[in-house]
């Protein structure tokens, strides 16, 4: 069996090495993504447009916002299917043989860093979030660094302790939230009898001209990406580390 | 003189690529697989692509590697094959 998965890995490799001669060079300006004239309106006009100077924010949050939506969309659900398959609910007629983690009194050394660093993280997470549209970052990043703080909360305590801040109805609740939002500002610009997520007439309700409206809307999306991403990359984190249980962490 | 750079992290990354593969002790698995990513995500950034090293370096190194290591510590430690 091992010498046929090593000869279809080799196949494998050599018809993707043929592929890649017909691949343009790396940086090509003939290449078809870069001479195709979306990417130039792309490269000249988006910060005209909304006043955005990183423009791989633009495309994600207001150009491609169908797109970007979408994502938010597939992380809720696939939060959703992790839930629907590894919570566990109720009794101990499941209680079969678990490996025994030894267990160890909380670290007093752990757990001081752990406060220290822990508001740090999270002001890191926020200015990523809020930070996106100037410098590389936005709500999915930002959402994962600040899930990853109270990951390092549940690691440092115990899943119990993280779970005063974070319960799981209120992770459920963010997750719905952060889609709502993002789909929210889609539905406002239907509202103003614009296109779904067509940002720019939103200048009725946020201050600024309608460029300006694009980048507080997109800011809006990103802070919407950033609530689901945070509640299920921890919920994902409870689940594997308590058995689906949630109750007993690492 | 970039190129010697991304060749040193390209043979970096087959090699712990085949560790992760080979290892036993899917705990270390986990972690020389975090490795990977970071080589990776080094590699995004030196292609100017930071929005995706950002992310690489959140995801790939960051948190996935925390959902190896806890799958790791719930189930079994040693790889059967």
């Amino acid at each position: 069996m091992k010498i046929i998965g090593f000869i279809t890995v080799i196949i494998t490799a050599l018809l993707l090495l043929q592929a890649e001669r017909d691949f343009p060079n790396w940086g090509d300006p003939e290449s078809p993504a870069s001479s195709y004239r979306l990417s130039q309106h792309y490269i000249t006009e988006t910060y005209h447009e909304t006043v955005v100077p990183n423009m791989v924010t633009a495309v994600l949050a207001d150009y491609r916002g169908y797109d970007t939506l979408f994502e938010t969309v597939v992380i809720f659900t696939a939060g959703i299917a992790i839930i629907g398959i590894l919570r566990v609910f109720g009794g101990n007629q499941a209680e079969h043989k678990e490996p025994q983690l030894t267990k160890q009194k909380p670290d007093l050394i752990l757990q001081t860093t752990c406060r220290l660093l822990l508001p740090i993280i999270q002001l890191f997470a926020l200015y990523v979030v809020a930070h996106g549209h100037h410098s590389p970052g936005g709500g999915f990043q930002g959402g994962v660094i600040f899930g990853a703080s109270f990951i390092l909360l549940a690691l440092c305590h115990d899943l119990k302790y993280a779970q005063k801040w974070v319960p799981e109805r209120r992770i459920l609740n963010l997750a719905g939230f952060g889609v709502l939002l993002y789909a929210g500002f889609g539905v406002a610009a239907l509202m103003f009898g614009e296109n779904f997520l067509d940002y720019g007439i939103l200048t009725h309700l946020l201050p600024g001209s309608i460029e300006e409206a694009r980048s507080h809307s997109m800011l809006g999306v990103e802070i919407g990406v950033g609530f689901t991403v945070t509640a299920i990359m921890f919920s994902i984190y409870s689940l594997l580390s308590s058995n689906g249980k949630m109750k007993e962490g690492i | 003189m970039t190129w010697i750079f991304d060749l040193i992290l390209l043979v970096f990354m087959v090699i712990t690529a085949l560790i992760s593969l080979h290892v036993k002790d899917l705990l270390s698995a986990a972690m020389i697989f975090g490795v990977y990513s970071f080589l990776m995500c080094l590699l995004w950034a030196g292609m100017g692509a930071v929005d995706v090293a950002f992310t690489e370096a959140a995801v790939g190194a960051g948190v996935s590697a925390v959902f190896l290591i806890s799958t790791v510590l719930r189930t079994s430690r040693r790889s059967s094959d």
